[in-house]
Formats: C-alpha cells, structure tokens, sequence
C-alpha cells in the first residue's frame, strides 16, 4: 500500500495508527465526537441555516411570544420548533447562535491559557532559580482563589475602568480574557514538569554543546516534546472554559443580553422559569450539558490514548 | 538428549563437572512458547525454548537485548505480564508442572520453591517497609514461624549476605542501604524461604564494577552452601565465565547453542556464539579491529525462515535459508547449526550477508 | 608524555568542580544543617596529544562524566583551566571566538535513547550543527554533506527521512556519531558511547570509531567504566576516584604494570573470560558517598596498605613510568610493582 505523496504517506501512516485504532474501537468516543462535531456544525452554520435572526430586533414581533415548544401543546407552531421567549425570539435559532459564542469563547480562552501557561512554563522550567521561583509562586497564589473568582476579579475589575456602553462591546475579549488568565497554571506547571524532565536529556545537552542561544533550545527542542499532556489539558479545559463562561453570563457578568451565550440564555429563561414557561430554559441548559458532556470524554479518551505513547 | 544437566564430579574452582544424569533435573523446560498477542498478529518472544537445570546448578543464558532471556525467567517464575502469555510447552518443577497453575498455588511456588532476583533493587525492595519486615514477611508466609524466630532467621541471612551490624540494619529502611548493599539484601529475601531454584534476572548490571565482583561472588557462594540452583539470565558474558557451569546462548527467542562454560565459551560451536565471543574486547591482547557480526538482531516481527541468525552469518548455506535447525550435538554441547549435521548446510550461496 | 602545557592538544591544568546539594534554606534553619558542597571533580590535570585517545575510568560518582562536561562547555568550572590547541576556553570570550571554538569540539553522549530528539527528523538531527556553523552553502550542498556523514556511519542518505525511533540502539549512536562529525571537529569526548548497547554492537561502534579516528586524525577524550575497552582502544588512561585522578598511564603501561592500589582493584575486577581460572579477589568496601569523603587520601579506608600519612595528607600526582601515580605507598617504595600477564584468549 505504497503511497506516493507525502500527504497520502502521512494519511495512512495516520489511519494505520495506535490513535485511530484505540478510537475506534471506543463506541462511547466515537458518539462523543459525532455528537461535538454536530453540535460545532450547527453553531458555526447558525448564519445560514438558522430559522430567525433572534437577535435582529427588527425581525421579531412580540405576538409570537412565548409560544411552547411544537410537539408539546398544540398551541406550537413549527416555525419555532422550540417554543419563542417573552420577546418573540425563536429558542432554536437562540441556541444555535447561543452555543456559537460559548464555543468562540470557549476555544479563545483555552488558546489564550494555553499561550501563556506554555510560556511561563517554558521558561520557568528552563532557566530554573529566581525566575522559577516567582513564576511558580505566582501560580500558587493563584491558586488558592477558584477560577470563577480570578475570572470575576478580571471582568469586575474591567467593568470599574471603562463606561458600560464600551464594555458591552469588547465583552467578549474581556471574558476570553479573563477565562484565559484563570486557567493558565495547570497548563505553566504540567510544562514546567515536562521542560525539568527534558531539560536533562542529551538531545538538549547536545543542543548546547553546538552553542545554539537557549531561546532557540527552548522553543525548537523542548517545545516539541512538552506538548503531549497540553493537548490532553486543553480538551479538557475546553468544558470547564464553556461552563465558566455560562456561570459568569448566567450571573450576569458574562456576555450581556445582546449577545447571549449558553449561559446568558439560561439566565433569562430562568426568570420565566416560575409562570411555566420551561422550554425558554431548559433547552439551552440540555444543550449545555450535551456539549460539555461530549467535549469531556473526547478528553477522557484523548488522555488515556496518549497515555502508552508518553510513557 | 539436548540439553543434558550436569552432577557429580567438581573441577578445582568448584564449578561442577558434566557427566552422566543420575536423577530428575530440578527444572526441566520444554518447548516452551511465550507469545504476545497485539492487534497487528501475535509476537513470538520466546520460540521453542527447552533446557533442564539439574538441583544445585548455575544454569547461565545469555544473549542481547531482545533475544527473550528475561521472558523465558518470568514465564518460569510465572510473572509474565499480561498479555504475555505461555502459548505452549511446560515448566515443570521437581517433576511437577507449574506454567498452568492458578494464581495462588503458583504464589506458594514462588518464593517456597522459587526464589527471584531482579536487576534493580530500588524497585525490588518496598521502600515503606524495613528491611526486616519484608524478610520477616516472607519467611512466615512461607515457611510458618513464629515472628521471633523469623526474625532471628532474618538477622542470621542479613549476617551471611554481609551486612554489617545486621542486628540494628534490620529496621533500616532499603533507602538507607546503598546499592551494592541493597542487592545483598534481595539476595537474602531470594533465600529466605530455602527456595531450591533461585531466577537471577541481570544481578549485577546495575551495580559498579567493584561492586558486582562482591555480588558474584556473595550469591555464588550461597548457592553452593544452601545448595540452590541458579537460572543466571544476563547479557554478560564475564559474569557468566566467573558464575555459570553452564550456559545457553540465546538469540531471537531460541537456544542456539548450550553447554558447558568452558566449552562454549572457548571453542563455540554456533557462528553467532564464536561472533558473540569474538567481539568482546580482550586483555589478552589487542587486536586492530574487534570481531562484529554484521547487521542486529531481528526485530520479532521480522524473524527470517530457517536459521533466525542466517542473514548475518558468514558461514550459512543453502539449507539454512530454509530449514530451521534444532539443537543438536556439537563439540562438548549442543548447537542449533546446520554445520553439526552430517548432511551440512548445503550449497554456498553467492552474495555477502547483511551489512551493518 | 608531553610535558609542556603549550605544546598538548588538550591542556586541563587543576580543574575543580563542586555542586552545591544542600538542603533548602528552611530546612537548614530548621534542622541547623550546615551546607553541603560536593566536590565532583577535585583538581584533574591532563595532557592530550593530537590524534591520541585518553580514556578516563572509574566508578559511578568518581566524577568522570562530570570532567566531560566541563571540558566541553556544559559546565563552567569552579577552578583551573582548560586550553585547546593552546586557547584557554574557561576565559571569557567574544561570541565569534566561542562559535569558532565550539565547532572544533563535540560530544558523543551514553544514552542513545535520549540523545536525539525524538520529534526531529534524522536529517534536521545532523543537518543542525552544519546549520548553526553555516558549513554548507544552499540546500544541496547541506543535503550531500549530510548524506555523506550518514554514509560514513554505515547507514543510508535515505534514513535521513526518518524518525529515531525507527532505528535501534546501535544504529543511533552512529547517527549520533555522525551528528558529532557534521561541524568537522578535531576533538571529541565521548561519555560512555557503547555503555548502553549490546556487546556485538558495541564492537561495531568501536570500530567505527577507531575507523573514523584514522581517516579524520580525531582526538578522543572517552569517558568509560568498562576497562577491557579501555584497554582496546586507548592511547594513555587516567584512573579517577572520588573527583581525583589517581594514576594516569599509556595503555600498556597501567595494565601491565598498575601501581596505585585502586587500580590493581579494578583490573581485577575485570572478569576472566578467558577461563584460565584466575580469581577475582573482590575488595572491601563500596565507594564513599561524595559529599563527606575521607580525609588525606580518599581511598585510604579500603586501602589495604594504608599507614597514617595516608589518613591525614592528600597525595601528589607524581611521575611514575610513562605516567603518573598520587599514593604514598608507592612514593615512600612500600609497594611492590609487579608485572601482570593476562591469558591470551583464543
């Protein structure tokens, strides 16, 4: 089965690989990934494929509040297969705009933890002493507080120093920010670990043998061989960012209404949650946990896949 | 019969002479097949292997890395991780078969009967246990003494192993002995129970050079007072030389060549045991370049027909290419080589062996 | 022997090392421990000449790993100096000069495994020096000159492509080799090369080096604690204990002739494989811890002729036949040097 691109090498070097074959073999992983794959589609189609444009205020007509979902109550209408909000807006098309943001939010904040955690992790596994110690103390402090708090902190702070108006427009960096910066230690200390252990080896010490600057050393050599636990990390670290996000919308110092995420859905749906009006909430809320559910056993699976090869 | 245990008559260094069988080997291994199922076919790790150890033998096997020594040592003590398994072939102990019994009968083999020494002793020894707990343990487990006279059967092996001061050391924690000391310490847990078989799983490798002459020595010296047979595995031939009364050289998970010490080790009768030889470096004189066997060892998914050492041998034939030798005699021994048949190894075959 | 420090390939003149092991400073407060210096390497001196091989022997702590890595760079010393070609390399220098310098001298390291970079491709592996050296000129001249190092190690420009786990123990210590090769050097210490490979594949590596050693007039510094290879491919040996050197010889000279009690210890350690039946006497004792070693001469207490002198004063590396020996037995004449003769083997 000789192949003569690289590309077609690479492909069935990949598709012969102990990776695919542990995944497929898992029936519970490969539903996972079906169901975050559809899930992802959905979200990012949104655009196209979604019924309404819940968020367009133009576009929505206070008659077709609260409408139930269809196939409970035949008051429903299938134009809104979910039911409609107190303001007209279609629960379907909600979520499916709604997931998206948790999802950008999400990813971002994950890339922005990971950047800095493998910086600070690099460094202060590399050059040791002084440098370690402040990184690693910062981090310990750091520590002691829960995520939501740092987070809290962050976009509390934020909110302190510019107008409302200003930042309900940059909302969405002050939270990936402000989620990045709450979950950058485990990935700094994991590739802390990482860098002490590789440090020693002699490829490193073949490298400074040659004279090459220990930036480069860092980046070239270390770098490539620390990454594996991160992956495993990230995957998931991406629930635990999407669930942050929706506790911070949901108490209301997340996304602000007029581009709800997840959270933010669940949070005004839940004030209608007393008159009866179920489906405004709990919809979202079930897609939530679906999406967190699945991004997790992909990362379980991820984890113990990788395991035999970092051993 | 291949393979023949050696008794009775004792050369001057005390290395026990071959001659005639009079009774049962202690240890009798045949046909034994270690396999590893994975997904892309099962591995044969240990291919056939079949030798005897007779009661108060050093038995040596050596060969390289891969060559299936330290399986065929854990199939015998029976701890063979899964999914390693014996696919065929039988252990049997005294008579006794042991590669098919259950999980705890076989535990009371071990240790009673048959002891262990593993290469490392930092993960040989427990470190939250004293040292005396873990002699203590296992002496009451196997031999059913009160805890002050296992205790005192401790003090007095620590004493024999050479551990100074073993009354206060048997609390020592193994962290607080060096290495050296640490290996003493597996080797009077090995004995404690009176094993009659002691599966020595590289001894010495991790110890200085000063420091394994000393093991050597200590365990050589053991077995011959408490009269315990040795299954020596190593990749040292030296440590072999100085131990062994005899020794099985084994290569892609086969015999190839079995006999006494002095006999395989002085006039070889397998072209890669004479290669093996000859690469080691000498102080008898020196020569320009060593002896090297061209080529490696074949990875177990790769073993060649016929002869597994055929691609690298100088002196292969036709017959080799195809036809897989079994031991057979040779010289003082026995060698799985075409070169020992009457028939020969057939036509010469054009073309160099493998290179490096 | 060269005798004059200018004229010596290798000049190392009173190297000392120490690693500072102490506990953590609250512990120190808590517990009242002082700190805890080890001297790893104790005041080495050594003369190399061009083309030759000096090996240093010993046992695990003696510090002649830690010799390599100073002497290459990886460690700073903390006295004495090291010169190459009459260069001091412990001064201070302008990057240019050190650049330059560094290409003339590699290393060879012990463990194949950790020695190349498992995510580099074999050719990027020694491609590098040739990169960071800027030896080649355009993106075929580096692709030959690598083919051509991957063809003097016996293996193919094809392996080039892959990855080191592809390839076995043997067949990585050559890519190794060849990567040491790549920026042309004229020295290289080798710690340990074929300690971690098995015995018919350590023949081929140490042919390969005495092959390439001939062909390119290298000068070896190798690291060993296996004297039978020593003996096999050394021009002159120093014998280390405990960060000193002890006895240093030609080849011939140390094993025929040894003075110094240590190494009469090791060449009989040195097992018999040519069955003549000689024993080995196993010596007392195990090598103290290196951070609290004897007092005077450090091998004084497994030392079987050791009188007071030796617990109290340290010895001096004194010239000895075509070499050197620190022992005051030997100075005072207490020691009887014999010849020894070993078995021919086949």
């Amino acid at each position: 089965m000789a192949s003569r691109t690289a590309f077609g090498q690479w492909f069935h070097q990949a598709a012969d690989s102990d990776i695919w074959w542990s995944f497929k073999s898992s029936a519970t992983t490969v539903i996972a990934a079906a169901v975050t794959l559809f899930i992802i589609a959905l979200a990012f189609l949104a655009p196209v494929i979604a019924p309404h444009t819940p968020f367009d205020p133009g576009t929505l007509s206070l008659s077709d509040g609260l409408k139930p979902p269809v196939l409970i109550s035949p008051d429903g209408d299938w134009s809104f297969p979910l039911g409609t909000d107190d303001q007209g807006r279609d629960v379907l098309s909600s979520i499916m705009y709604g997931t998206r943001l948790s999802l950008i939010v999400g990813f971002a904040s994950v890339v922005v933890a990971m950047v800095l955690g493998i910086a600070l992790g690099l460094v202060s596994g590399y050059f040791g002493g002084t440098i370690d110690a402040v990184i690693m103390r910062i981090a310990d402090v750091q520590l002691t507080f829960p995520a939501i708090l740092v987070a809290l902190l962050i976009d509390g702070m934020v909110r302190g120093l510019i107008s409302s108006q200003r930042h309900d427009e940059i909302a969405t960096f002050v939270i990936i920010g402000a989620i990045g910066l709450s979950f950058w230690v485990q990935y700094a200390r994991t590739v802390r670990g990482s860098v002490l252990v590789e440090k020693n080896k002699e490829y490193v010490q073949a490298a400074r043998v040659i004279g090459l600057s220990p930036v480069v050393i860092m980046v070239r050599h270390v770098l490539p061989n620390v990454t594996g636990p991160v992956l495993v990390i990230a995957t998931i670290n991406l629930g635990l960012a999407i669930i942050t996000e929706a506790t911070l919308s949901f108490l209301g110092v997340g996304l602000p209404s007029t581009q709800p995420s997840l959270g933010t859905l669940i949070r005004l749906g839940n004030e209608l949650l007393q008159s009866g009006e179920w489906w405004i909430t709990v919809f979202p809320g079930i897609t939530l946990a679906v999406l967190v559910l699945a991004v997790n056993l992909l990362g379980d699976w991820l984890r113990d896949a990788l395991n035999p090869k970092l051993r | 019969m291949v393979g023949e245990p050696s008794r009775s008559a004792q050369d001057d260094s005390g290395r026990i002479m071959p001659s005639q069988t009079d009774n049962a080997p202690l240890l009798e291994v045949k046909r034994l097949r270690v396999e590893f199922p994975t997904r892309r076919g099962t591995l044969l790790a240990v291919d056939d292997v079949s030798f005897e150890i007779a009661a108060g033998e050093v038995l040596g096997v050596v060969g390289e890395s891969g060559a299936g020594k330290s399986l065929t040592g854990h199939a015998i003590i029976g701890l063979l991780e899964p999914p390693g398994r014996v696919a065929a072939g039988e252990i049997r102990l005294e008579g006794r078969r042991i590669d098919n019994l259950p999980y705890e009968e076989m535990r009371k083999v071990r240790g009673a009967q048959i002891g262990a020494i593993f290469q490392d002793p930092l993960t040989s020894l427990n470190p939250l246990y004293s040292v005396g707990r873990q002699l203590v343990e296992t002496i009451q487990t196997h031999l059913h003494l009160s805890a002050a006279r296992a205790r005192t059967r401790a003090v007095d092996l620590l004493k024999e192993v050479g551990i100074p001061g073993a009354e206060q050391r048997i609390d020592h924690y193994p962290h607080q002995f060096s290495g050296g000391m640490r290996q003493r310490v597996v080797i009077a847990l090995a004995l404690c129970a009176g094993p009659k078989l002691i599966v020595a799983d590289e001894p010495t490798t991790a110890l200085d050079v000063s420091i394994q002459a000393q093991v050597i020595a200590l365990l050589k010296r053991l077995c011959r007072e408490h009269r315990t047979a040795v299954m020596l595995v190593t990749h040292d031939m030296g440590v072999i030389a100085e131990t062994a009364d005899r020794v099985a050289v084994m290569y892609a998970g086969r015999i190839v060549e079995i006999g006494p010490v002095r006999e395989v080790i002085k006039h070889a009768n397998h072209p890669y045991t004479e290669g093996l030889m000859g690469s080691i470096p000498s102080l008898g004189h020196r020569t320009e370049r060593l002896t090297q066997i061209d080529g490696s060892m074949p990875r177990l998914t790769e073993i060649p027909n016929g002869c597994a050492f055929n691609p690298r041998c100088h002196r292969r034939g036709r017959r080799c290419l195809v036809e897989r030798p079994d031991l057979m005699p040779a010289g003082g021994g026995s060698a799985a080589c075409w070169l020992h048949d009457a028939k020969g190894v057939g036509d010469a075959i054009v073309g160099e062996p493998a290179n490096a | 022997m060269p005798d004059d420090g200018a004229r010596s390939f290798v000049h190392i003149e009173g190297l000392k090392r120490h690693f500072d092991v102490s506990p953590p400073w609250l512990v120190r407060l808590l517990e009242g421990r002082g700190r805890q210096i080890v001297q790893a390497v104790d005041g080495i001196d050594i003369d190399i000449a061009k083309g030759e091989t000096f090996s240093l022997v010993g046992e695990s702590g003696c510090g002649k790993s830690t010799v390599a890595r100073l002497v290459v760079g990886l460690y700073a010393p903390s006295a004495g100096r090291i010169a190459f070609d009459g260069d001091d390399i412990t001064r201070r220098r302008g990057r240019a000069q050190t650049v330059a310098l560094r290409r003339r001298l590699q290393m060879i390291f012990q463990d194949p495994y950790a020695s190349l970079n498992p995510r580099w491709r074999v050719f990027d592996i020694i491609a590098e020096p040739i990169r960071a050296f800027r030896l080649a000129v355009g993106k075929d001249d580096l692709e030959k000159q690598v083919g051509d190092l991957l063809r003097q190690v016996r293996l193919t420009p094809a392996d080039g492509r892959k990855y080191p786990h592809e390839f076995s123990g043997g067949q990585r210590q050559r890519i190794s080799i060849a990567r040491a090769l790549a920026s042309r050097p004229e020295f290289l210490v080798c710690d340990e090369p074929t300690s971690a490979l098995d015995v018919s594949v350590q023949a081929q590596i140490l042919n390969l080096m005495m092959d390439l050693q001939r062909r390119f007039g290298l000068t070896y510094l190798f690291i060993s604690h296996n004297l039978a290879v020593v003996y096999h491919i050394s021009t002159r040996v120093g014998v280390m204990y405990l960060g000193r050197l002890v006895e240093q010889a030609a080849t011939d000279t140390l094993f025929k002739r040894p003075k110094h009690p240590y190494t009469r210890m090791l060449l009989d350690t040195i097992p018999d494989l040519e069955m003549s039946g000689r024993q080995r006497v196993p010596v007392a004792g195990e090598v103290p811890s290196p951070i609290d070693p004897p007092a005077g001469c450090s091998f004084h207490p497994r030392c079987p002729f050791a009188n007071d002198r030796c617990k109290r004063e340290r010895p001096r590396l004194l010239p000895a036949e075509a070499g050197a020996v620190a022992c005051h037995a030997i100075e005072e004449r207490r020691l009887v040097i014999e010849d020894r003769s070993y078995a021919k083997a086949r």
